[in-house]
């Protein structure tokens, strides 16, 4: 459903991404795996049209969504949560998820929508009157997540669920992604830079290094593969 | 002690109609992040839109006010188009520049089409007084006063309470977040310009029947707006608000105790003080927060 082919991005004269490419179908959980400053929020970013690429081509549901407006993709089914949350801080947490399904595709289902999105993320109707600055880190990373599902997307990206999280809030929100993918049926690519974490979680998973991708497959191939090993745990071999 | 209601009632009035000019100036900066230098240079096309109606038309300010609401908005909103958005996201630079550039320009087309004259809008209660317990106050300041203040409340109930206002507050939270829900950000930037623009022509039509009308008139208003906006701390709209009643309060006293020639140095002076001592303005750094409240 969404393919990323040979993907450039530079910011004014520093290139970011090369040739950078990513792939997920209908259904899939995938992981976007890499160091700090690799690329890998870039590429998201540049899906959702944040970032406009130099060269290259993003297609979401048989349709070039690559050069479009950010605000164009929340309606084609696209949601993206941003790396920290990135609540509107000083908004209720209601008014913020109220927010998340503003495009003209989602609006007229509002109302069921936050039931549905209630009943996934509890903490949405408990907390619903309060600012959301005022949430712990994984209040918000929930929030933020039922915000983005507001949209009635049918690709959810999020950019490193669990960062900064206790180990047993991020196993609760690894299980609601998976929840999300069971139970509404939405894919679901997220970035993590832990590797056993997110290959777990996902189906498959991409790795990016200084802005090229250069190792793509399964979780459980990826797990043994020794390229990984050097990436991640480099020093630690050695 | 005579004079102590009539210094009250007088700041008051005063405070009204700078408020209405500071909350349109601190909501176009909390949302769009840009100082418009130009917000004088509205306020006195508001002045001679009331000035025109009254003297070609024989319309009532307090009739031009209805329709210079969307007269307003609509200059806003073009002015936002064919100025301001191509370099809303520019360097603070090139958007200095930009205002004072536009500023100028406005004088200099006020200048050009109406003259350096100073013209009057001489209402038939021009010199009707009212006296409060002591102390007297043209009709003209009250209702000025009184309109402003509704209008400065309505922009406070529309920016807490309504569907658009909570988009303009999410999208001065955050641009990218409100942008990936969908919010056409640019669309927001330009209702938000047109909104400012429309509180600060409101209030040019305001004054007119108090002040005299000229192509410089907008200035003498506006620097006490922008004192009221950076002490009420930038893009902070009740911080404006009280800011704005605080500088009016010093503009009375001060040209009731030591003259009038000398206001402008005494509300600089106290600007400066209070910049010294508190930087990010009286109520600290509240920034976004502001137009969350
Ligand atoms: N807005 C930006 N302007 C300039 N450089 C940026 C910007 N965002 C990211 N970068 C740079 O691009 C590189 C990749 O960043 P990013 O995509 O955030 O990496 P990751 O998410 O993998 O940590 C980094 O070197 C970063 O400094
Ligand atoms: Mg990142």
């Amino acid at each position: 459903m969404l393919t990323v082919e040979g993907l450039d991005v530079a910011y004014g004269d520093f290139q970011v991404l090369w040739g950078a490419e990513l792939r997920v179908d209908e259904g899939e959980i995938v992981c976007v795996l890499g160091p700090n400053g690799a690329g890998k929020s870039t590429l998201m970013n540049t899906i959702s049209g944040l970032v406009k690429p130099r060269a290259g081509r993003v297609t979401f549901l048989d349709q070039r969504v690559d050069g479009l407006p950010a605000h164009r993709s929340a309606g084609h089914g696209l949601a993206h949560v941003l790396e920290r949350r990135r609540l509107f801080p000083f908004l209720t947490v209601l008014d913020n998820v109220l927010l998340g399904s503003h495009n003209p595709r989602a609006r007229s289902h509002r109302a069921e929508t936050l039931e549905r999105v209630e009943a996934l993320f509890p903490v949405v109707r408990v907390r619903r009157a309060q600012l959301a600055h005022t949430l712990s880190g994984g209040e918000q990373q929930m929030v933020a997540i039922a915000r983005g599902l507001m949209a009635r997307p049918r690709l959810l990206m999020v950019d490193e669920p669990f960062l900064g999280l206790a180990p047993q809030v991020a196993r609760d929100i690894g299980l609601l992604l998976r929840r999300i993918r069971e139970e509404e049926g939405i894919s679901v690519v997220f970035i993590e830079q832990n590797v056993e974490v997110a290959l777990r979680l996902a189906d498959r998973g991409y790795v990016l290094e200084s802005g090229r991708t250069i190792l793509s497959g399964p979780s459980a191939e990826l797990l043994r593969s020794s390229e990984v090993k050097r990436i991640f745990l480099g020093d630690v071999a050695l | 002690m005579t004079a102590l209601p009539q210094l009250i009632v007088s700041t008051l009035l005063l405070g009204g109609v700078y408020a209405l000019i500071a909350v349109g100036l601190t909501l176009i900066f909390g949302v769009l992040r840009v100082v418009n230098f130009a917000h004088g240079e509205f306020l006195m096309l508001g002045m001679y839109l009331a000035f025109w109606a009254f003297a070609l038309l024989h319309f009532d300010p307090y009739l031009t006010l209805v329709v210079s609401l969307p007269i307003s908005f609509a200059v806003g909103w073009a002015s936002y188009r064919g100025v301001m958005r191509p370099i809303v996201h520019a360097s603070h630079n090139v958007q200095v520049f930009t205002t004072v550039g536009l500023s100028i320009a406005l004088q200099n087309l006020a200048l050009v089409l109406f003259t350096a004259d100073a013209r009057f809008v001489r209402t038939d209660y021009y010199a009707v007084v009212v006296r409060i317990a002591g102390a007297a106050f043209n009709v003209a300041q009250i209702v000025a006063f009184a309109i402003a203040v509704a209008l400065t409340a309505g922009l406070f109930t529309f920016m807490r309470w309504s569907y658009t206002g909570k988009v303009m507050r999410a999208t001065a939270q955050d641009r990218d977040a409100s942008a990936l829900m969908g919010i056409d950000t640019d669309r927001v930037y330009a209702i938000t310009w047109a909104v400012g623009i429309a509180c600060v022509g409101a209030a040019g039509v305001l004054l007119a029947p108090i002040y005299p009308v000229y192509p410089t008139a907008g200035l003498q208003f506006v620097l006490i707006a922008y004192v009221a906006v950076v002490l009420g701390g930038l893009g902070d709209m009740a911080g404006a608000l009280i800011a704005a009643l605080a500088v009016a309060a010093v503009e009375v006293v001060g040209s009731y105790t030591i003259g009038t020639a000398w206001k402008e140095v005494l509300y600089l002076l106290l600007f400066i003080g209070i910049l010294v001592v508190r930087p990010a303005g009286l109520f600290g750094q509240r920034g976004a927060e502001a137009l969350g409240a």
